[in-house]
C-alpha cells in the first residue's frame, strides 16, 4: 500500500481540462468503432446522395456561384455535421454526467474544478470535430468536392461552428433534470430546420425575406459562409469577419451561461 | 484535520444541518451516526470542499473550503453515498483516469492501479468493465479509487450499505489497515455495528443536530445500561402489559412490537417479570448498543 507517494497536487485550468480530454480519450480508444457511423459514415452518405446524386441534377447557376453542386455543397455539409455531432455530444452525454453516470461528480471532488470539467468537456467535442473533419476532407478529397487547399481550413471552420452551437447546448443541459425530453423537441424544431435552411443545401435567398432572419441568427449560416468562404473564395473581408464574430459571441455567451449552470449544478 | 463551528447548510427554506460542532483530530476514525435525512451526507459534502456551507465556520487540513477547495481536495479520498464510477471503463482505468486529476503522472498512476487492486480484491477483474460487476465490488473500487492520491483524510458515506456481510467485512479490515497507516477516518453510517466498530469516536446525528458526542462505549455507558431485556409480544398483547413491568428497571422503551427494559441485569428482570405472570412470545437479553443510545436520545430507532 505504502508507495513513496507524491500525493496528490493541483494542475493549472488548462492542464485540468486536458486531463478530461484524457479520460474522454481511454474512453474513445475502447468505443470509436460505435461512433463510426455518426461521425464518418453518415456525412459520406450526404455528400454522396447529395453532392453527387442529386447534384447531377442540379445545373451549375447563380445560386451556386457557377459551381457544381458538389463543390458547393461539400463544405456546408461538413460544416452542418459538425454543429449536428457537436449537439448530440452537449445534451445526452452531458446530462449523463450530472444525472445518471453522475461521473462530474466523480471529477469535481478531485481538485478539477467545474469550470475546468467545463472546459475539457468543450476541448473534448472540439477535438472529436476536428477528427471527424479531416477523415471528411480526405475522403471528400477522393471525390473530387475540392478546389483548392481551403479545404483544410474548412475543418476549423467547421469546428468552431460546431463548438459555438456546443456551448448554448450544454448550459441547456445543465439545466435539465427530467429524462432530457427537451433534446428531442431541441433537435426536431432548432437543429433539423436550422440545418435545412441556414444555407446548406441552398442559399438562404431562396426564403421568404420575412422569415430570413432566422437563417441570420443561426450559427449554421454563420458557418456555411465561413465554410465557403475558405473554399470556395467570393467572401469579403469584412462579412468573414462578421461571421468570426457572430460565432464567437455564440460560443462566449454559450459557454459564460454552461459555466453558470454547471457550477450550480455540481456546487450545492 | 476538520474544524466546524456552528455549521450550517440551507437549501432554499430547508435547514439540513443546523449549527455543528465537530473536531476531528489526525489519525482517528470518527463517525456521524443517524438515520435518513440527519444531514451526514451534506456534512460530508461541506467537508469534501464540493458543497459551500451556508454559515458557521470550517477548516479542512487547515484550510478554507471556500476558498481553497481545489488544495483541500487535492489531499482528500471521497467515497461518495452513491458510486459514481465509469461504467464504461474498465477497473484499471477507472482508477487511471480519476488518478490523473490529482496531477499524478502516468507511470504512477499504473502503478498505484496495480497497488490498489490487489488492496480491493479487484485485481482479477482489472481489465472488465465496471458495468456488470456486483455492488459490493463496485463500491471497493469505489474506495480504492478514493485512495489513489495517498489522501491524508479519507471520507466515507455509507462505505457499506447495500453489502453483503463478507463484503463488509472486508471492507472494513481494508479501512482498519488504512487506519493503522495513519490516515484520519471520517465514516458516516446508520449502522451502530458498523460505528462501534469503526469509530473511534462519533457524534449522534438527528434533524440536522448533533444529539450527543464520544465514543462508542463511552456513549453506551452515558445513555444506557449495560443490559436490556427485550420482550416481544403478539399483536394487541403488548399493551396490557406495560403497567405491569415499567418498574422492573432503570429506564422503559414501549417500541410497536416489542418491550424494551433498560437494567443492570437483563436476566433478574426477566425472572421477576415472570414472577408477575408476564409471558412473552419471546425474550432476549442482550448488550446496550448504540442503537439503544440512539433510541434514548431522539426517542426513535436509528433502522425503520
Ligand atoms: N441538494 C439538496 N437540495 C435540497 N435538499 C437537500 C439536498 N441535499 C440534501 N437535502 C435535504 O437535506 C436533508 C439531509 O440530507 P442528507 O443527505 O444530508 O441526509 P443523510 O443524513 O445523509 O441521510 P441518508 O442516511 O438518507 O443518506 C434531507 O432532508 C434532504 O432532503
Ligand atoms: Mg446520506
Amino acid at each position: 500500500m505504502t508507495s513513496a507517494a507524491p500525493a496528490g497536487r493541483v494542475v493549472g485550468s488548462w492542464r485540468a481540462a486536458w486531463l478530461r480530454v484524457e479520460g474522454h480519450w481511454t474512453w474513445y480508444r475502447r468505443y470509436w468503432t460505435s461512433t463510426l457511423y455518426s461521425t464518418g459514415l453518415q456525412p459520406l452518405l450526404f455528400l454522396v446522395a447529395m453532392g453527387i446524386g442529386f447534384g447531377s441534377q442540379v445545373q451549375p447557376g447563380a445560386a451556386t456561384g457557377g459551381l457544381s453542386y458538389l463543390h458547393y455543397v461539400a463544405p456546408a455539409l461538413l460544416a452542418a455535421t459538425a454543429a449536428q455531432g457537436a449537439v448530440g455530444e452537449s445534451t445526452f452525454p452531458v446530462l449523463s454526467g450530472f444525472k445518471w453516470q453522475k461521473d462530474y461528480l466523480a471529477v469535481t471532488a478531485t481538485p478539477v474544478t467545474a469550470g475546468q470539467l467545463l472546459g475539457g468537456q468543450l476541448l473534448w467535442v472540439a477535438l472529436r470535430l476536428l477528427l471527424a473533419g479531416i477523415v471528411y476532407v480526405l475522403v471528400a478529397l477522393a471525390f473530387g468536392a475540392w478546389l483548392n487547399a481551403g479545404a483544410a481550413v474548412v475543418v476549423l471552420v467547421a469546428t468552431a461552428t460546431g463548438v459555438a452551437c456546443a456551448a448554448p447546448v450544454m448550459a441547456l443541459a445543465a439545466t435539465t433534470y427530467d429524462e432530457g425530453a427537451r433534446f428531442i423537441t431541441l433537435f426536431r424544431f432548432v437543429v433539423m430546420p436550422m440545418t435545412l435552411f441556414s444555407g446548406t443545401f441552398f442559399p438562404i435567398t431562396q426564403i421568404p425575406g420575412a422569415l430570413r432572419w432566422l437563417a441570420w441568427i443561426s450559427p449554421l449560416w454563420h458557418g456555411n459562409e465561413l465554410a465557403r468562404g475558405v473554399t470556395l473564395g467570393g467572401l469579403g473581408v469584412l462579412p468573414a469577419l462578421g461571421h468570426v464574430v457572430f460565432l464567437l459571441a455564440v460560443f462566449t455567451a454559450g459557454g459564460l451561461a454552461a459555466r453558470h449552470y454547471f457550477y450550480r449544478r455540481l456546487v450545492v | 484535520m476538520v474544524e466546524a463551528k456552528a455549521l450550517v447548510k440551507r437549501f432554499g427554506d430547508f435547514e439540513a444541518v443546523r449549527g455543528i460542532d465537530v473536531h476531528v483530530r489526525r489519525g482517528e476514525a470518527f463517525g456521524f451516526l443517524g438515520p435518513n435525512g440527519a444531514g451526514k451526507s451534506s456534512t460530508m459534502r461541506m467537508i469534501a470542499s464540493v458543497s459551500p456551507r451556508t454559515d458557521g465556520e470550517l477548516t479542512v487540513l487547515g484550510l478554507d473550503p471556500d476558498r481553497e477547495g481545489p488544495r483541500i481536495r487535492a489531499r482528500l479520498g471521497v467515497v461518495p453515498q452513491q458510486d459514481n464510477l465509469d461504467s464504461e471503463l474498465t477497473v484499471r482505468q477507472n482508477l487511471q483516469v480519476y488518478g490523473r486529476y490529482f496531477g499524478l503522472s502516468r507511470s504512477h498512476v499504473r502503478r498505484r492501479a496495480a497497488e490498489l487492486m490487489e488492496f480491493a480484491q479487484l485485481t482479477e477483474r482489472a481489465d472488465d468493465e465496471v458495468e456488470p460487476l456486483s455492488g459490493g465490488m463496485k463500491r471497493r473500487l469505489t474506495i480504492a479509487r478514493s485512495l489513489v492520491n495517498d489522501p491524508e483524510l479519507l471520507l466515507l458515506d455509507e462505505p457499506t450499505t447495500g453489502l453483503d456481510p463478507q463484503a463488509r467485512h472486508l471492507v472494513w479490515d481494508r479501512l482498519f489497515r488504512l487506519k493503522s497507516q495513519g490516515v484520519t477516518l471520517i465514516v458516516t453510517t446508520h449502522y451502530m455495528d458498523e460505528a462501534e466498530q469503526l469509530c473511534d469516536r462519533l457524534v449522534v446525528m438527528d434533524g440536522g443536530r448533533i444529539a450527543a458526542e464520544g465514543s462508542p462505549t463511552e456513549l453506551i455507558r452515558r445513555f444506557a445500561t449495560r443490559e436490556v431485556l427485550e420482550l416481544r409480544f403478539a399483536p394487541g398483547e403488548q399493551e396490557p402489559v406495560v403497567g405491569l413491568v415499567d418498574d422492573l428497571a432503570d429506564r422503559v422503551e414501549v417500541l410497536p412490537d416489542r418491550i424494551l427494559l433498560y437494567t443492570g441485569s437483563g436476566e433478574a428482570a426477566l425472572e421477576r417479570a415472570h414472577a408477575r405472570g408476564v409471558r412473552p412470545v419471546s425474550s432476549l437479553v442482550r448488550r446496550s448498543t448504540l442503537e439503544d443510545v440512539f433510541l434514548r436520545l431522539t426517542g426513535r430507532s436509528l433502522v425503520e
